[in-house]
């Protein structure tokens, strides 16, 4: 695979091959080497496998941050269901976790949590509590009250109801939420390499590296891509969830 | 909204499909060329004899004794230093070191840190930088002969417990660069030229270029140059804010392969003052860590390097510059080719 | 104990920072000019809030007349929604990069993308708010001779306002957190710290990015009170409830 752009050794050893410096012109440049070309498809196709890994990496990130950020968020708003006065400090609280840039956010951990991945799931996951948090919330508030009150008339316990009734129906703003939170999340997990912990942001800033248009754009498009892709999946995941709706109403 | 039971199970195959193209195509072929820093190492080679040290250039031979040494390379952050990087993480590994490399630390002062707190076992630097930037030379003192210049800082180095290695075959320097048509239109050839036109000019560079004496504090301070404007800019960009005419003046390396592949384009300016000493690579390492290590260690950095005349170091560069190869892919085709490595 | 949770490490390094940002500092890179300092952290903030605040009323322009009007007709909700999940799924470090390569470096470049990223937020929140505005409410409106356009704005608008306050919020958070890497496209913000570990050191990274999430915080704490003022006394009550 290397060999090809080298030519065969000569005898003296330090000396490189005929052949191996090459005479380059303003014309005889391959596509990439200008800026101003936005797209360059031989070296798009010939160097896809660059991107393997990196995708791989933020893949995995974003669906590790997503899950913890679930699970904690999901506590939260159960518990803010039941005691009212949690609702208000609790919106707050991950809202100015919200709030806050990522990229600050992971020099922020760094000094704390070290380099990597562990840095980026802490900051990542932070940021997708609010999102969460709110739609499970808006969930639960929105079952209607018809629905609690046959519930109870049937003789369901206080946490029957939750589990067996206001959960189900909340389910659609349930997933809205986590289909937010993980394209969100894929978005900003570029910058994990900010945290030094790889992903698709390698690709597109690497310090003091080549950045260029081609590689700018197919780092992005994985990323955009595998957002819309896991969003499709986690649609479908619902509407089969929730088969007694007939029209799904989307949370925004 | 309806719909019937058949649609989402087509929507979901649809979707799954969807789904799986995106994670397919970031999945296949992981980690083929990309990130890992991990050198791979590559089969020994017969000796062909040879002197150590700056000697002939001979095959890399794997020698068991050292493969119970650890070692860790680093580079500045821009694809020169990268390349460099590689080429050294590949000999040693080759030589039978467990070499792994942590590339793109920052600028020479986070380099220096990083070798000194023992986070890198070592890295390339210019000999030209260290004197300027480590030990305060002004820029005319510092050696025009390669020699002289290594020897300068070597001394310097020693009384830190660092050593440095004799120098590379070819020299690189800053140079101030614009445009052929801005030369033209403004009439300069040196440096000096850009007195009385320098204050409606704009000069881009790197963040640290403000502070460097071999940079923006030289040209203020040596020239006498007042500018319209400094725009830091990352080193990446240096040639492309010169093309989309955002910058009049940009700070580039003399061994960048988009001056000699666009001559009609780009020039640079003669630094009649001396303000940007060439400088030839010069490794440094601690000197515990040389001791260690074994005599291969400076013997395999030595002999690697020999290769490495200016016409080379500029291939390598275009390489990774223009046609957006990974240093490591450039370095392996260098050893290759030289006949160093398998 | 005050004095000894201040020395742990983990402050240790916070202390340095809060140096940093309000004196100067020597640089580790030499030629003996200071950086940091309490003048260049309000200047770099303050390039960070006009850029800021230039794309979201940009993105605002753009996006809110875009909003009630489609949300008034009904139609497009495809469009609206779809808009608002693709552009989320933009990750921001492609889009300055894009720029800075493309475009090129400099403000007005990046006013433009920085919209860009904020559009979709505002716009399918606003269509969203519009669209939920009760249609008894519409029609009582029009039965009392209303035209059109005053049913927009006398109507819907004021009652789809904390709909469209949360989407600018959303915008703003966007917003600020890509303007924090704009020095990648020549424009220099609070990002400049962040990024030039090489000029400021460690200390003036970490000063950075406190600096970079109390600005956002305020940024937040702005709109969040502007949205309180802007509900209608009415709608408080029920959100209340």
């Amino acid at each position: 695979m290397i060999s090809a752009l080298s030519a065969l050794p000569t005898a003296a050893v330090g000396e490189v091959g005929e052949g191996f410096l090459k005479h380059r012109t303003g014309e005889t440049l391959p596509c990439q080497a200008h800026t101003s070309h936005l797209f360059c498809w031989d070296w798009a196709t010939e160097h896809i496998n660059r991107f393997g890994t990196p995708a791989l990496q933020q893949f995995e990130l974003v669906v590790i941050s997503v899950l913890i950020g679930f699970a904690i968020a999901f506590a939260f708003a159960l518990f803010a269901h039941r005691y009212r006065p949690l609702q208000w400090p609790l919106l707050a609280g991950t809202g100015v976790l919200f709030a806050i840039p990522s990229i600050a956010f992971f020099l922020l951990l760094l000094p704390i949590t070290g380099r990597g991945r562990e840095t980026a799931i802490i900051a990542l996951s932070a940021y997708t509590l609010q999102i969460i948090y709110r739609n499970v919330m808006q969930g639960l508030g929105n079952v209607p009250e018809s629905a609690k009150d046959a519930a109870r008339g049937m003789g369901f316990t206080q946490r029957q109801i939750l589990w067996k009734v206001e959960l189900p129906l909340a389910v659609p703003e349930i997933v809205g939420g986590l289909r937010i939170a993980t394209v969100s999340t894929m978005a900003i997990a570029t910058l994990a390499v900010f945290a030094h912990a790889g992903g698709l942001g390698t690709q597109i800033y690497a310090g003091g590296n080549e950045v260029f248009p081609t590689a700018i754009i197919i780092a992005g498009g994985i990323a955009i891509l595998m957002a819309l892709g896991i969003d499709a999946v986690l649609l479908t995941v619902q509407r089969f969830a929730t088969p007694w709706r007939r029209a799904a109403a989307e949370a925004a | 909204m309806r719909f019937n039971h058949k649609k989402p199970l087509m929507a979901l195959v649809m979707l799954i499909a969807a789904l799986a193209l995106a994670v397919g195509i970031s999945a296949c072929g992981g980690g083929s060329s990309s990130s890992a820093t991990e050198a791979t190492e590559a089969e020994s080679t017969e000796g062909t004899g040879g002197e150590e040290g700056g000697g002939e250039a001979e095959a890399i031979t794997s020698n068991p004794e050292n493969a119970k040494v650890s070692l860790t390379i680093g580079s500045k952050n821009f694809p020169e230093q990268e390349i460099l990087g590689e080429i050294y993480t590949q000999a040693l590994a080759a030589a039978g070191y467990k070499a792994k490399s942590d590339l793109s630390l920052g600028s020479e002062t986070v380099a220096l840190k990083t070798l000194k707190s023992g986070q890198i076992s070592g890295y390339p630097e210019y000999a030209s930088t260290a004197l300027t930037s480590f030990f305060g030379l002004e820029p005319e003192e510092v050696p025009s002969d390669a020699t002289a210049a290594w020897e300068k800082a070597n001394a310097e180095f020693e009384k830190e417990g660092l050593e440095a290695f004799e120098p590379t075959p070819f020299a690189s320097a800053n140079a101030v660069g614009l445009l052929k048509s801005t030369a033209e239109k403004y009439n300069l050839k040196t440096v000096s030229d850009l007195e009385g036109v320098s204050e409606k000019l704009s000069l881009y560079g790197s963040p640290e270029c403000r502070q460097r004496i071999d940079c923006l504090a030289g040209l203020e301070k040596l020239y006498g140059l007042k500018f319209k404007e400094f725009k830091p800019v990352d080193i990446s960009l240096r040639y492309t804010v010169l093309e989309k005419g955002q910058a009049d003046l940009s700070i580039l390396f003399t061994t960048d392969p988009q001056l000699a592949a666009e001559k009609e384009k780009f020039v640079i300016l003669e630094d009649d003052k001396h303000v940007f000493p060439a400088g030839n690579v010069i490794f440094v390492t601690k000197k515990k860590v040389a001791e260690e290590a074994g005599p291969d260690y400076e013997k395999t950095i030595l002999n690697v390097q020999q290769g490495l005349t200016l016409p080379v170091m500029q291939e390598l560069d275009a390489r990774v510059e223009l046609e957006k190869q990974t240093p490591k892919e450039a370095a392996a085709a260098y050893l290759e080719s030289a006949g160093y490595v398998e | 104990m005050t004095a000894a949770l201040l020395t742990h490490p983990l402050f240790a390094g916070f202390t340095g920072a809060f140096e940093f940002i309000f004196s100067k500092q020597e640089s580790d890179v030499t030629g003996g000019k200071k950086v940091g300092g309490i003048e260049q952290v309000l200047e770099l903030a303050w390039t960070q809030i006009e850029l800021s605040v230039l794309a979201l009323l940009l993105a605002m322009l753009i996006a809110i007349p875009a909003g009630l009007y489609f949300g008034h007709r009904g139609k497009g909700e495809l469009i609206a929604v779809g808009i608002g999940n693709a552009g989320r799924a933009i990750p921001e470090l492609a889009a300055i990069a894009l720029v800075a390569t493309v475009i090129g470096v400099g403000f007005p470049g990046l006013v433009f993308v920085l919209a860009l990223l904020g559009v979709p937020p505002i716009l399918t929140n606003t269509f969203v708010g519009v669209r939920q505005v009760d249609h008894a409410t519409v029609d009582a409106s029009r039965g009392l001779g209303l035209t059109e356009f005053q049913v927009i704005r006398k109507v819907e608008l004021p009652l789809a306002v904390p709909s469209i306050m949360t989407g600018i919020r959303g915008a703003t958070v966007n917003i600020v957190a890509t303007a924090t890497i704009a020095p990648l496209a020549g424009v220099l913000t609070l990002g400049d710290f962040i990024l030039g570990e090489n000029v400021y050191g460690v200390n003036g990274v970490l000063a950075g990015a406190i600096c970079t999430a109390i600005l956002a915080l305020l940024f937040e704490f702005a709109l969040a009170g502007l949205q309180r003022r802007l509900t209608s006394k009415g709608l408080r009550l029920q959100q209340a409830q």
